[in-house]
């Protein structure tokens, strides 16, 4: 802003906020810490995927012996692994932040929303990361899944990329409601959502009317990207522009939720 | 333009309006003390100047830009309430990631050291005292070389001692031209510190004036006597020797004559009725 000589309009320019990238890797470090220093946490995002690929997969020969099956199963599962732990970590984990006293003043450093969101969904996909390498583990050992190194990147890659719709839903969820209601919002779009997507039951089981629905939601488009990423099968050819209309959409609610949210209401 | 500049700001909460129509300017350089007992709106209004939250209606200026706006708070510091510190962070990285938002942020060391918690450099806030989390807070206040700080309850729960390193730290910054806006329901914290007082409950601004003046104002006495039919009566009065001197010379009856200080809130009940009566009249 320019100054002017009428006594209501500033005379001095607004400050500058530091720039956005500074501020944004200032959040994902001491986010980084504050989720690493209660083990607890980290460990329940890295057992779950694989003691579910120990219980459900390795025992079924049909599934564990055949190595696109197999390739197949690990996908679903990790990205199940991914969803849940975006919407768990982010609907409740926000909800519940906001809750703490130090959020509003959170809300009053001099910097803009962006650093904070950014700073959280690259720390989700940190400890998405860290939950999807034993489960790459004991598909390799124990299964007959096959990937070569490119294909397993990709899958890493695709699999973190997916991640984002996710956390930004997540982040909606927890900017808009407050932690007692988040759990429930977030339990009852996640399993509909995995179901539907296809990461429990392969859709090729699924009848027509609801492989149409399945195809339209960001469950299913993320899992046959990652398919396509992992064994080479394509995905149908909506899959890409699906998530990506989801994200654009998500983002958008995150950030109105962000906006309309006022801390606590009374205070 | 002023350094906290609020007009005709309204701010309600569903059916409570916690702000009713306030305007308050500060000015650069000056130490103001917001008084009022529990809920009368003081943390409200703070929460407005630090832009966490936008009012109903009016405007609110922090050095003549919006306070909502990320960049207009680059030259504002402000306390987080003590139970608030994220708890597994160690103390002198809750300093860099504060300090890591603003230009040119007092460096770590130099800032633990002038409010004595070097020593706890590496301690996890968690595990802090009462005492060392307050001095924690207002040393955040103040590590991004504000030129505006809001300070709510800055020693609320603190021992003597405790207050006293505080409330150096806070007119140091003031006598380096700082403005510092502050609210306490302890008048005490008020006449140790600020030079202008704003009095203020139940959403309205009921006085604001130099802190003499406010002392006159809510320094009543309670005088308490038993008439001559035995009633037992009360009165809230500015001065109570002339008072008694009055009562004397009346040649009324009384006994069980009893003076004492009135407490903050009866004072504040008394600007209130002073208030409601002007409004009457």
């Amino acid at each position: 802003m320019s100054a002017t000589t009428s006594t209501t309009r500033p005379d001095t320019p607004a400050g500058q906020t530091q720039s956005f990238w500074r501020l944004s890797w200032l959040h994902l470090k001491y986010q980084f810490l504050e989720t690493v220093r209660v083990p607890i946490a980290v460990l329940g995002n890295v057992l779950f995927p694989s003691l579910a690929m120990v219980f459900f997969v390795v025992p079924q020969e049909s599934v564990a012996g055949n190595p696109l099956y197999a390739t197949i199963a690990i996908a679903g599962l990790g990205l199940f692994a991914i969803c849940s732990a975006s919407l768990f970590t982010y609907g409740l984990g926000v909800a519940e932040d906001r809750q703490l006293p130090f959020y509003p003043f959170l809300r009053s450093l001099p910097a803009g929303p962006g650093p904070q969101m950014v700073a959280r969904v690259l720390n989700g996909g940190i400890f998405s990361l860290f939950g999807l390498l034993p489960l790459i583990l004991i598909g390799w050992l124990f299964t007959a899944a096959a990937l070569t190194f490119g294909q397993l990147l990709a899958g890493i890659g695709t699999i973190l990329a997916v991640s984002v719709p996710f956390v930004l839903l997540g982040m909606a969820i927890g900017y808009k409601l407050s932690a007692k209601a988040a759990l429930p919002v977030v339990q009852v779009i996640l399993f509909p959502l995995a179901f539907a997507g296809g990461l429990f039951l392969p859709p090729q089981a699924f009848p027509a009317w609801l492989d149409a629905i399945s195809k339209a939601t960001p469950t299913r488009a993320g899992r046959d990207l990652l398919v396509q990423a992992t064994t080479g099968l394509d995905a149908y050819a909506l899959a890409l522009p699906v998530l990506a209309g989801w994200t654009v959409l998500f983002a958008v609610l995150a950030i109105l939720a962000y906006r309309s949210d006022e801390g606590r209401r009374f205070r | 333009m002023s350094a906290v500049e609020v007009s005709g700001v309204t701010r309600r909460f569903g059916a409570v309006v916690a702000l009713d129509d306030v305007s308050l300017e500060v000015g650069h350089g000056e130490l103001v003390g917001l008084l009022g007992p529990n809920g009368a709106g003081k943390s409200t209004l703070l929460s407005l100047v630090s832009g966490q939250r936008r009012p109903d209606t009016g405007v609110v200026r922090l050095n003549g830009h919006d306070p909502r706006d990320a960049r207009s708070r680059t030259v504002l510091g402000l306390t987080p309430q003590e139970t608030g510190l994220p708890a597994t962070l160690r103390v002198r990285e809750v300093v860099d990631f504060v300090g890591g938002h603003y230009p040119e942020p007092v460096p770590t060391a130099e800032l633990l050291d002038q409010f004595r918690l070097a020593g706890l450099a590496n301690r996890q806030t968690g595990s802090l005292s009462g005492g060392q989390k307050r001095r924690l807070a207002v040393a955040l206040s103040l590590v991004g070389r504000p030129s505006v700080v809001l300070l709510d309850e800055p020693t609320t729960g603190l021992d003597v001692s405790g207050r006293t390193a505080l409330w150096d730290a806070i007119r140091a910054y003031h006598a380096s031209g700082g403005t510092v806006l502050l609210t306490s329901h302890y008048l005490e914290e008020v006449q140790a510190l600020a030079e202008r007082v704003v009095v203020i409950d139940r959403g309205t601004v009921l006085a604001d004036d130099s802190l003499e003046k406010i002392l006159g104002k809510v320094g009543a006495r309670r005088v308490q006597l038993t008439d001559a039919a035995g009633v037992r009566q009360e009165h809230l009065v500015a001065d109570s020797d002339a008072f008694v001197r009055d009562l004397v010379r009346s040649g009324t009856e009384f006994k069980d004559l009893e003076i004492r200080g009135a407490s903050l809130e009866e004072a504040f009940g008394q600007l209130v009725d002073a208030t409601n009566e002007g409004a009457a009249r």
